[in-house]
Formats: structure tokens, C-alpha cells, sequence
């Protein structure tokens, strides 16, 4: 197990009345709280990884958090390019992971 | 000048800040208690910014107060702009571009800053920000955002800054996250990014982040600190009675060692985080001692068994409007201001981290300040008093923190061919190396046009210094030179676009045009404008 939510019975700031939602990420369903990012929905279930790189193929995630990287980039609802970290999940999104192949000529 | 006519010209004036932060809230509560109408905008669905992120209204708590410092400086700051009527807060608003038409009519010499610093009524009312900010309102990133175009009398930038992490082998690893991350989700998300966690870099800001990751129930495993104890020595303790005045800074302080004997987290210094492990995730770190310089010392690396990597070796302000506006930089790279906080173009303003890297007290005075002048206010008036009194007392950390904590040149010893300087291209430092070496190219421009470094996504915000210190394009900070002409502006914090944004908002909306149906005194909304000349 790795990235988690504190659970909300341990939390010592006494959080309260959460909204269950679902979205799901290549088809793959997840449950979150209505108010997490994306990022926080998938991180939450301890993935850390979903983008793949384009030139190396390598895995990436959540890098700085606040919007100003761009690692964490996902489709939603079909909009690409959407920063994970800073959209708010909604009940029923449909999220797809990104790998962008290079252009053949910059191989 | 009498209160009374202060205000009276202070009626009508609008003032546009940006960045809902402490600087942005303060300036937004300054100006509209000199009449001002005010706006405020944060690309972000909440105020409070990164110091004070925080749950969103779906996730209720009893108590969120305990995970923040100030939290009732900012839910009262936040209620009383949110009630009233003359500020308008518009969140999800991401400025994409800020045009300079100018100098506008009755801009002469005397309505620019004078040499004290003090900007009259008369010739602020008599020079309107020579500006147009342009705006997209919506979803983060969504394709449906709305644009809105505004001309205020004033412009308030609070863009504040981000974190700087430099590069080292496997720090593009999953699990290897800025300390900014670290901070923003178990704040904003109650999420611990691991359950093993290594904290490190430079700074105090690697405190209240170990305070609030163990407060999620992860166990930090120690936050360890590159710069010496002696640099900590001399950036912290000489004249020591400056300090006093900044007991509030002291007590939050006290507050984070307090968590850390809690929660046993060891303090290290002079140590740092040289490598991260792993194929696809991290797995483990090696943390090495450096010396003076940050250079490792060979023999002194250790192996540490991690899940979450959280680092951050200071912050890089958000220049990127400050330059499209026009303000000069200082030769330290933040935003040039008087004593009014106003900058080189009249009716433009800066406060908080862009002024440079001084925390959150330092940022509240220069937001009142900024926000009252720009409003119309003097320095002199006596409602500023304190705040000019607090902006003093909080002025030397910026310097204290650089001279404790400031990035030293032997961090490139951390560095091994294959590492990846610029992340979004993938750029590793070995290509950079050669490139240098096998055309001469010293240009920041040409560097970047051959390897791509610093031209990805994120447009250079991650890489962009690092690439920079590199390619030594960057020098002592003034002498930074581009191409061989020196510039302060041209560098990878210029941005014209300053946010990414998609080909259909761009075609949809040509940026308005300054001779076009827009009272230059007013502010004007235009959502969507299709078909724009």
C-alpha cells in the first residue's frame, strides 16, 4: 500500500457527511467523495502512476500538486490535456489515461 | 492630504487583483476600505491559495483549523470580501495574457512612483493601469471556459510562487512528488502520498510540511535539510533582535518542532536526497551528506527504504504576469516595487512571494499595502501605519531564508547523464552537457530550440532555472544574457501565453484590441466573443 485517504473516523479534524461518487478510469470504476481532484480519487486507491511518457514510455503521476506541472494530465469526458490535480471529480466522469506516441519523424 | 478627498477620488476606481492568496486577500480588503470597487481573481475554486489550502465545501469538518496556521486571518479575511457587494471574487479564473497598450493618456513622469515611494490620488486617478488582462472562467482545463477581458484603474499581482525541486536520478520516478504536493493534498485532499515518507531539500517550508503529512498518519522518516548547520547559523542568527518583532513567525515555528517531537520526525541537516530508486515506482533513497556547496561526499551515502519522496529546495515566484505587464525585475528576479508596492508601470502593483521569497506575514502587509495604494491611498496615511511597521519587521526573512537555505552550486554533482532535467521532453542532463559543449551554444533560446528542454507542457515552469543554471546562461543573476543581450525578461519566466491553453479559445477570441469599443475606465466583461475582427 502506498498514497491513501485518512479515513475520516480517524481524522482528528472530524470530517463529516461525505458524498460517495464514481468515476471510473479506463473503465475501470472507482469510488471517491464529491470535493477530491481526480488525482485524489485515483491516489486515494493507492495508484500512483497513470500518464505514460511519450519518448521513453515511462510512467508518471502527481509530480508538484498545484497546477503547475502538467505530469498529472488525463481525458475527461473526452477533454484532453486536463490536469488531474486540479479538476474536481463528479459523480460518473470517465477518465482515460494518456500516452501520446511521438511523432514518427522525432523517433 | 485630507481623508475626505482621498476618498472621494477613490470612488469609481476599480481595482483587478490577482491571486486570492494572503497578499491577494489583504490587497482586495485594503482597497475596498479605500472605496475601491474591487475584483479578485484565483485560477484556483477557492481563495486562500497554497498557504492556505484547504477542504472544499463538499467535505465538511469539525475542526480544519487544526491543520492551519492564521486559519481565522483567513476565514475572516474571505467572509467579509465574500459578503460584500463592491468585491466580486471570481474563482476558476485563469489569466492567460496580459496586453500593454502603452503608456495611457495623463501617464506623465509625476504619476510614476516617485523617488519615496508616494503615489498622490490625483496622479493614480490620472493613470489608469496601461493594461488589459484576459481571462478563461470555467473548469480547470475545460474546454467551455468564458473569457473576460478587464481594464482596471489598478492592478494588483499576488501570483505568489511554486516550488523549485532540482533534479537528481529517479526523480521522475511515481512516488517522488515536490514538497508543494505533499502539502496541497494533505490539506486540500487529506490524502498521505505514502506511508513511508522521506522529506527533504532546503527550507523552512520542509517543516510545516512534515507536520502536515505526519498528520495524516504517514511516518516521516526524517526531513532532511541540504543547507549546513553553519549556513542555518549564519542566515538565521546574525542580528538576532530583528526577529523579536516576528514572534508570531517564532510561535509557528515553535509550533512545527513541537509536532516534530510528537511525532519523532528527525531533523538532519547538511544532508540530502541524491538519488531515488525504482523501475516503476519508488522504492528506496540514497541520502548523502554535502558539504558547504551541496556537493555530495562520496562515502556517505545511505540507502533508505521509502514510498514517497517529497522534495522541494525553495520556491520560484510566478513571474510570468509581472512580465507580460511590463514591471521590471530586480536583479534577483523578483518583481521591482517601491515603497508603495508599486511597480515600474504605473497602476501595476505586486505583493507577497513575487517580491520576493519572505513568508506569510511579509505577504500580508505588502497585500494591504499594495491594495490600499492602489486604491488611491498614500503610505503615509495613518491606517497603514501598521502594516508598513509589520512589512519591516518581516522584510529580512526573505534574505535570511536565501542566506540559511539559498540553492548552492555543487547540487549539479547530484547529477548523472541519464537524469532527466526537463521532464515534460524528457530532456536528460547528459544531452544538455553535450549540446553545450558540441556547438557553443551558451544562448538560452538556442539551447532550448535543440534539445527541447524547457519547451514542453508545463512551458519551463519546472525546468526552466534549472536548464538556466546549466547551460550557465545564468550566471550571476543580473548578467543573465539571451542569445548574448543581456535581459532580465527574456528568460524562461517569460511567458506571452502565460498559461497553456487550447487552439479553439485562442481562435475563438483574438486578444482585444486596445483601440476597440472598451472604456479604458471601466471594467468590461465580454464572455465568448465569437467572430472578433
Amino acid at each position: 500500500m502506498a498514497a491513501r485517504m485518512m479515513p475520516s473516523r480517524h481524522d482528528p479534524i472530524r470530517r463529516r457527511d461525505e458524498t460517495a461518487i464514481g468515476i471510473s478510469v479506463d473503465g475501470e470504476p472507482i469510488a471517491g467523495v464529491e470535493g477530491q481532484s481526480i488525482a485524489g480519487v485515483v491516489l486515494a486507491r493507492g495508484r500512483l502512476a497513470w500518464r505514460t511518457t511519450s519518448a521513453e514510455g515511462r510512467p508518471r503521476g502527481l509530480f508538484c500538486g498545484i497546477g503547475v506541472c502538467f505530469d498529472c494530465i488525463v481525458t475527461v469526458n473526452g477533454e484532453r490535456d486536463v490536469r488531474a490535480c486540479q479538476r474536481r471529480a463528479s459523480d460518473g466522469d470517465v477518465v482515460e489515461t494518456q500516452h501520446d506516441e511521438l511523432p514518427e519523424a522525432a523517433r | 492630504m485630507s481623508p475626505g478627498a482621498a476618498s472621494a477620488s477613490s470612488a469609481g476606481r476599480t481595482v483587478l487583483v490577482v491571486g486570492a492568496g494572503p497578499a491577494g486577500l489583504a490587497a482586495a480588503k485594503a482597497a475596498r476600505e479605500r472605496g475601491a470597487s474591487v475584483i479578485l481573481l484565483d485560477s484556483a475554486d477557492a481563495t486562500g491559495g497554497q498557504y492556505w489550502r484547504h477542504l472544499p465545501a463538499a467535505r465538511p469538518s469539525a475542526n480544519e483549523r487544526a491543520l492551519h496556521h492564521g486559519w481565522s486571518t483567513y476565514t475572516a479575511l474571505h467572509a467579509e470580501l465574500d459578503r460584500d457587494p463592491g468585491c466580486e471574487i471570481v474563482l476558476g479564473a485563469q489569466v492567460w495574457a496580459i496586453e500593454q497598450f502603452g503608456a495611457a493618456p495623463g501617464a506623465t513622469p509625476d504619476a510614476a512612483p516617485g523617488a519615496d515611494g508616494e503615489r498622490t490620488d490625483a496622479a493614480a486617478a490620472a493613470a489608469p493601469a496601461p493594461v488589459a488582462v484576459h481571462v478563461l472562467v470555467g473548469l480547470p482545463d475545460g474546454t467551455a471556459r468564458r473569457g473576460r477581458t478587464f481594464r482596471p484603474d489598478a492592478l494588483v499581482l499576488a501570483t505568489g510562487a511554486h516550488d523549485r525541486t532540482l533534479p537528481f536520478p529517479g526523480w521522475d520516478l511515481p512516488g517522488v512528488f515536490t514538497a508543494g504536493a505533499a502539502q496541497a493534498f494533505a490539506k486540500g485532499e487529506r490524502v498521505a502520498l505514502g506511508e513511508r515518507v522521506v522529506i527533504a531539500g532546503a527550507g523552512p517550508f520542509l517543516l510545516p510540511v512534515a507536520a502536515s503529512v505526519a498528520a495524516t498518519g504517514a511516518k516521516v522518516l526524517g526531513v532532511y535539510e541540504a543547507s549546513r548547520a553553519a549556513a542555518l547559523v549564519r542566515g538565521w542568527l546574525p542580528k538576532p533582535w530583528q526577529l523579536v518583532g516576528a514572534a508570531k513567525k517564532g510561535g509557528e515555528l515553535a509550533g512545527y518542532v513541537g509536532s516534530h517531537l510528537r511525532h519523532r520526525i528527525p531533523y538532519v541537516t547538511g544532508r540530502a536526497v541524491v538519488a531515488a530508486h525504482g523501475t516503476d515506482r519508488v522504492e528506496a533513497v540514497t541520502i548523502a551528506e554535502v558539504d558547504a556547496d551541496w556537493r555530495s561526499i562520496p562515502g556517505t551515502e545511505r540507502r533508505v527504504v521509502a514510498d514517497a519522496v517529497c522534495v522541494s529546495h525553495g520556491f520560484t515566484p510566478r513571474l510570468e504576469l509581472p512580465i507580460a505587464a511590463g514591471c521590471e525585475l530586480t536583479p534577483e528576479r523578483f518583481v521591482r516595487i517601491d515603497e508603495g508596492q508599486a511597480t515600474s508601470v504605473p497602476g501595476v502593483y505586486a505583493a507577497g512571494e513575487i517580491t520576493g521569497i519572505g513568508g506569510v506575514d511579509a505577504a500580508l502587509a505588502e497585500g494591504e499595502i499594495a491594495g490600499h495604494v492602489a486604491a488611491g491611498g498614500s503610505t503615509r496615511d495613518a491606517d497603514l501605519a501598521a502594516a508598513i511597521g509589520a512589512r519591516r519587521t518581516f522584510t529580512g526573512f526573505a534574505a535570511r531564508i536565501e542566506a540559511a537555505h539559498g540553492i548552492r552550486p555543487g547540487w549539479t554533482s547530484w547529477l548523472e547523464d541519464d537524469t532527466i532535467v526537463c521532464r515534460c521532453e524528457e530532456v536528460p542532463y547528459g544531452r544538455l552537457r553535450e549540446t553545450r559543449e558540441a556547438t557553443c551554444a551558451s544562448g538560452l533560446r538556442s539551447m532550448k530550440l535543440t534539445t527541447r528542454a524547457g519547451l514542453g507542457i508545463c512551458q519551463g515552469r519546472v525546468c526552466g532555472r534549472t536548464v538556466e543554471e546549466l547551460i550557465g546562461a545564468g550566471g550571476a543573476p543580473g548578467a543573465l544574457t539571451v542569445d548574448g543581450s543581456p535581459s532580465t525578461s527574456a528568460t524562461t519566466d517569460r511567458r506571452p501565453i502565460a498559461s497553456p491553453l487550447r487552439i479553439g479559445e485562442l481562435a475563438g477570441r483574438a486578444p482585444g484590441d486596445p483601440g476597440g469599443p472598451v472604456d479604458p475606465h471601466t471594467i468590461t466583461h465580454r464572455p465568448s466573443e465569437k467572430g472578433h475582427p
